[in-house]
């Protein structure tokens, strides 16, 4: 099944087990929250950071999570919304624990972007958009990520992955948890 | 190849990137002279001499731009810094802020200075996990040894640094997006007038420069701005950093004088097109730029030098194309990228880029119409100068190159449904 983790489609069950459910403000981002709130002058420019907050503790941020920020900094739930959909590193679903982003920009393709992308999907058995049945890894395609010296690269999470061939690829998912 | 690495002499260094190695090297001395000393009127004559120009892509000459804050207004005055690097091609500011943050920060302090301002944001495009990490390392340590804060090096100037995570979107890096996007906004360009040197962020005066332009300043004001002036061109002060990837041997960034040429970059610093093919094409100042052919790659890489030959060196990414690119296929990769990330707000821009990119993937199926090729172009056209910012005649411009200067592959590829390079079909 194709997911995109965008989409408002039914989750296959390794991702639905991500799921949260947050109805008031999690105490243990409060201290955080309060910190990113007196870098900015209001509290709207507060939400990108806290976005990022919530996503690094809970891997996506949910419609409640929008909710229980807009309260938070008391502005209109839109608000939160739009920015949430606007951004497209903001997982509005939660995605695979290895979330594999291939590079399918110019750069990367004039040194065999496609190929790596078609051999990426071999190893992991999944298309683009999908996530593996037992939740660890999806596969996306994203833009230039400004690592082109590097081509082919992918980034894993936080990580980027340059020069890539099979055995690296191999390599680095062999390495993963 | 001689000159001096102002910028690239630490790139790879392991140690670079903490304060006392900065401060080892000279670090914060300009800073310091500045806060001390200097009156913000001459540091920014000091960087119109230098003929600064900024990096992000419009080669706007940065001592102008300060000197657009206006003087003792009661607005607070903001610096927003664009290391959003979402050009494809583009990969220099990286380097910086990984190897050496405190540079950036003490031309910030510089700039401060100059303009009034006593607080600066960093956007750092969401990707960059490890170049944000370093660049808040050094805010950190900054604060801590009163490099930051509310009296700056003991000479009363309070100065505040916010590093900021973007999300995520190309369209953030044009400067007006940015400052939505610092509200906690989706990144809709702003029209203008206003500029934001009088209505930026929070509706304040605001400064907004590149990263690369900004580590710069410390060393124009250590050399002066006649001998910074005298690295580059008489156009172009200072040196720079390009970017060269694509299909050559040595891909990575270099930093040259801007006399250099685009032919120099690639044989010379680049190793030249990778196992001996030969050149087909050159984009030399990111995506957006429009292609170069090999019999033009004898032109200065300054903004001016590439100005004259039609193109612009925009944020000195060169991707270089060798003979065995379909330039049709090529040209998909680009339209899927404008399209994608065009932000909707001017019709000619969502609509002309979804246009361009569906006409290329029927080409590419083997459905192009006889009159393809200059639907392309006239489309093209039609999008330049009528939205509200560059991204869509940065979408345009390629378009137009492409067709321009190879117009007889995409004119085969209508005609045959197959790619006059490969002989093949490419497929949707
Ligand atoms: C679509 C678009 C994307 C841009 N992306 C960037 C970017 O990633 N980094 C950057 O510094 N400038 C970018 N710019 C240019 C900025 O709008 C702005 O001109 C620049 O940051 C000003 O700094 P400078 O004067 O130091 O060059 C972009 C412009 C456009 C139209
Ligand atoms: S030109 Fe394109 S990206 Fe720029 S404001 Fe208009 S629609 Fe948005
Ligand atoms: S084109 Fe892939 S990282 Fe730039």
């Amino acid at each position: 099944m194709s997911v995109d983790p965008h989409a408002n489609v039914e989750l296959p069950a390794a991702l639905a087990a991500k799921e949260v459910e947050i109805t008031t403000f999690p105490e243990e981002l409060k201290a955080e929250c309060d910190a990113i709130r007196g870098r900015y002058e209001t509290p709207r420019a507060a939400l990108m950071p806290i976005l990022w907050a919530f996503q690094r503790r809970f891997g996506y941020v949910s419609q409640e999570m929008e909710r229980v920020i807009a309260a938070e900094l008391e502005i209109p739930v839109i608000w939160v919304r739009e920015t949430v959909t606007f951004y497209t590193m903001y997982n509005q679903r939660p995605v695979g624990s290895h979330h594999v982003q291939v590079c399918g920009n110019l750069s990367c393709s004039l040194c065999g972007a496609k190929e790596t992308l078609a051999m990426i999907s071999e190893e992991l058995g999944i298309g683009v958009g999908e996530t593996t049945a037992d939740g660890r890894f999806t596969l996306s395609v994203v833009q230039c990520l400004a690592a082109c010296e590097e081509a082919p690269v992918m980034q894993v999470n936080d990580r980027y992955y340059g020069r890539l061939d099979r055995a690296r690829v191999r390599e680095i998912f062999g390495g993963m948890g | 190849m001689s000159a001096p690495k102002l910028l690239s002499a630490n790139f790879g260094s392991e140690v670079s990137f903490h304060l006392d190695h900065y401060l080892e090297r000279g670090g914060y001395e300009q800073a310091r002279r500045v806060l001390a000393e200097m009156a913000p009127e001459a540091v920014i004559d000091q960087v119109k001499q230098a003929k600064l120009r900024g990096c992000g892509g419009a080669g706007f000459p940065t001592g102008m731009k300060w000197s657009f804050i206006p003087k003792g207004g009661a607005k607070p005055v903001y610096l927003a810094v664009n290391a959003d690097e979402g050009e494809p091609g583009t990969f220099k500011d990286k380097y910086l802020l990984t190897y050496e943050p405190h540079m950036l920060l003490e031309g910030m302090l510089i700039c401060a200075k100059a303009v009034g301002c006593h607080k600066a944001y960093i956007y750092v495009r969401g990707e960059f996990d490890l170049p944000i990490a370093r660049m808040e390392g050094a805010v950190a340590e900054a604060y801590d040894r009163g490099y930051l804060g509310p009296d700056v090096m003991g000479s009363g100037f309070a100065f505040d640094v916010v590093v900021h995570r973007g999300g995520g979107a190309y369209i953030c890096g044009e400067e007006t997006a940015l400052l939505e996007s610092l509200e906690g906004k989706p990144g809709h360009p702003r029209l203008k007038p206003p500029f934001p040197a009088l209505v930026g962020l929070n509706g304040c005066p605001t400064v907004i420069n590149n990263v690369e332009t900004l580590a710069l300043v410390p060393h124009l004001l250590r050399l002066g701005a006649g001998a910074f002036l005298d690295l580059g061109v008489p156009t172009q002060g200072g040196t720079k950093l390009y970017c060269v990837s694509g299909q050559v041997n040595r891909p990575g960034i270099f930093e040259a004088s801007p006399s250099v040429t685009l032919r120099q970059l690639i044989d010379d610093y680049a190793g030249g097109v990778r196992g001996g093919a030969k050149l087909k094409a050159v984009i030399p100042g990111g995506l957006s730029a429009p292609v170069l052919k090999p019999d033009e790659l004898d032109t200065e890489a300054s903004f001016e030098g590439l100005k004259q030959v039609g193109s612009m060196l925009g944020s000195a990414g060169l991707i270089v194309m060798d003979e065995s690119v379909c330039m049709v296929e090529a040209m998909r990769t680009i339209t899927q990228f404008y399209a994608h990330e065009s932000c909707g707000q001017c019709t000619p821009c969502r609509e002309g880029t979804g246009w361009l990119r569906r006409i290329v993937e029927r080409i590419l199926a083997g459905h192009g119409r006889a009159e393809d090729t200059d639907n392309l172009d006239s489309i093209a056209r039609k999008i330049t100068g009528t939205t509200i910012c560059p991204l869509g005649d940065a979408a345009a411009w390629p378009v137009m190159g492409f067709v321009e200067k190879f117009r007889d592959e995409f004119e085969y590829y209508c005609r045959t449904g197959h790619s006059r390079v490969s002989g093949a079909r490419v497929a949707g």
